[in-house]
């Protein structure tokens, strides 16, 4: 279980985040929205350790992340970030392999090459698995990567924006892969999303963010409709419910 | 990787040769004179070569580029400002230049102290263009350069000349009261290295990744700035500043292995070292007969080389 408290970042004199407080469920997708410079990837690498909050704190199973040991905590919880540069040439399946260096520390075993082949199976991947990550395509680059995290086989998985550089047809596969991720193997997801149907169709709960602060938590049916959303993001979103779907209509022809 | 072991081979099998034909040849009736002479001088060769390739391969990792090296951020002119510093204040006399070691010391305190301000200010925060750190860098090289040239004006002219033997750099006159210091730093380095080589792999993906897969990445990374200062510095103590060296050969090994493994990359960078220096010194002493050095030429190849990789860059770039 992660539970985050009154976490707070700020730079300069702009607070970033600002007195987060909510709990991960187990076993769901949970997608952070909001407009941009919210605060949604700063949260992220709050809750990954990849970011020191100013106060507040996080906690994995009731203990603070930061008492966690590096290699203890790369096993429960993973990340991935929005931009991903490398100053070295890897194979896909290199960096795949990489995901499993927190229980291999560089030599894998046979489990891990499991495991490895899974990820890249579960991705799609086996095609380009011995390309160099520098010679793929945006989108197949960014399904290394979500390859990576899950080698890692952590129980929590946080994606900051994952689907920026996809197709809609790719958008879709991880999206089903993540749901199968959760609802298959138990896994619980955190996605940063900019696109609020994906959110709206694909997770369970949203949090939405706006500069800074918490403003929606709950059940995504109780998020997607049009009073919440004006909250959110200052704009009348007229919701439909398309095959079960709550699409959410934000063109306007109109202006 | 059976690709990289030949090469590896290749590359172990040419050093060997190399240094055999350094130890040996043409050395006839001098034997007993010469001999021992050539063994001290090929083995600061080699520990000069493996020490800087070895602290070029893990800088360059930590500030994730190929192009900045630890001397071209002047770590090299730093050596310079703290031996001028001793000069100048304590004089050739003092406890500071006749203990070796003293010496020795206060350099790789000096320069370590430099790493660690260079990193906080230019590396840690936030992402600078790679020209930017470049300029900065060459900034900080001219300005010390420019410190050393004036407190030398001043300096007596008999212990000025005692002061430019030491910062100039030179093969042929090793002091060899400092190998075995060095062989000792470069094999606790190892020792150490031997234990983070799949962390630094680990580090290459960069910070946030490493820090995913659960790498102390900014402990890591003082630990190793530090690690590759002491190298830089006992090189630089051991036969003077070679600016160029460690960028053409950490370039040339990750151009002829491609890997992301660095105790590959460390071992071919070391071994390209050993060929070149020791092969180099070779041909200057016994074949070409020159009258300039070896490090003057390595100096020249490599700036030559280092414009070549700024423009491949800066077109990789558009
Ligand atoms: N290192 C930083 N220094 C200064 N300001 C930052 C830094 N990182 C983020 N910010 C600011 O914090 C705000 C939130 O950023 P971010 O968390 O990336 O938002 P989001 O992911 O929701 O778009 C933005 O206004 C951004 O400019
Ligand atoms: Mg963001």
């Amino acid at each position: 279980m992660i539970n985050i408290k009154d976490l707070s970042k700020r730079y300069g004199k702009k607070n970033v985040v600002e007195k987060v407080s909510l709990t991960i469920q187990p076993g769901t997708i949970t997608s952070f929205i909001g407009p941009n410079g919210a605060g949604k990837s700063t949260l992220l690498s709050m809750v990954s350790r990849l970011l020191e909050a100013d106060t507040g704190e996080v906690l994995l199973d009731q203990n603070n992340v930061k008492k966690w040991k590096s290699d203890e905590f790369a096993k429960r919880v993973s990340i991935l970030k929005q931009s991903n540069f490398m100053n070295v040439r890897l194979t896909v399946r290199e960096l795949v392999s990489f995901g499993r260096y927190p229980y291999s520390k560089g030599r894998l075993t046979d489990i891990d090459e499991k495991h490895v082949d899974q990820a890249i199976d579960y991705m799609n991947l086996h095609d380009m698995e011995d390309q160099f990550i520098d010679e793929l395509s945006g989108g197949q680059k960014q399904r290394a990567f979500i390859a990576m995290v899950i080698a890692q086989d952590t129980d929590y998985i946080l994606l900051d924006e994952p689907l920026n550089n996809l197709d809609m047809k790719h958008s879709v596969q991880i999206m089903k892969i993540l749901r199968k991720l959760v609802d298959e193997l138990g896994k619980t997801v955190v996605i940063v999303l900019h696109d609020i149907n994906f959110a709206s169709v694909y997770s369970d709960r949203i949090v939405a963010l706006k500069d800074g602060k918490l403003v929606k938590n709950g059940p995504t049916s109780e998020i997607i409709n049009s009073a919440s959303l004006r909250e959110i993001y200052d704009m009348d979103i007229p919701v439909q419910v398309q095959n079960g779907c709550r699409i959410c209509v934000y063109f306007n022809s109109h202006g | 990787m059976r690709k990289n072991s030949l090469k590896l081979i290749t590359l172990f099998i040419l050093a060997i040769i190399s240094i055999l034909l350094y130890a040996f040849y043409d050395i006839k009736g001098g034997f007993d004179y010469a001999f021992p002479r050539r063994v001290l001088k090929i083995a600061a060769m080699v520990v000069t070569g493996v020490a800087i390739s070895y602290a070029t391969v893990v800088f360059q990792t930590i500030t994730q580029n190929r192009i900045l090296t630890p001397s071209v951020m002047g770590m090299d002119s730093m050596y310079g400002v703290v031996q001028t510093l001793i000069y100048f204040f304590a004089g050739s006399m003092s406890v500071w230049v006749v203990n070796k070691y003293l010496n020795f010391g206060a350099a790789i305190i000096a320069m370590v102290l430099f790493a660690l301000i260079l990193y906080r200010f230019l590396f840690r925060s936030d992402k600078h263009p790679i020209y930017l750190l470049l300029l900065i860098g060459m900034i900080i090289g001219t300005l010390l350069g420019s410190l050393v040239t004036f407190m030398q004006v001043l300096i007596d002219p008999v212990e000025y000349l005692g002061l430019q033997s030491m910062l100039f750099a030179s093969f042929t006159k090793v002091k060899a009261e400092l190998l075995y210091i060095a062989i000792a730093i470069l094999i606790v380095s190892f020792i150490y290295g031997f234990r983070i080589m799949s962390k630094l792999d680990v580090m290459s993906l960069g910070r946030e990744n490493a820090m995913n897969l659960g790498v102390n990445y900014d402990r890591m990374v003082m630990n190793i700035l530090i690690l590759s200062s002491v190298l830089i510095a006992t090189s630089t103590a051991l036969v003077g500043p070679i600016t160029f060296f460690g960028l053409i050969v950490a370039n040339l090994s990750y151009q002829f292995l491609v890997t992301y493994k660095h105790s590959i990359l460390i071992l071919g960078a070391s071994l390209i070292s050993i060929i070149a220096l020791v092969g180099g010194q070779f041909l200057v002493e016994h074949i070409f007969e020159l009258r300039t050095t070896l490090s003057v030429i390595i100096n020249f190849i490599g700036g030559i080389y280092f414009i070549y990789l700024l423009l491949r860059e800066s077109r990789a770039a558009k």
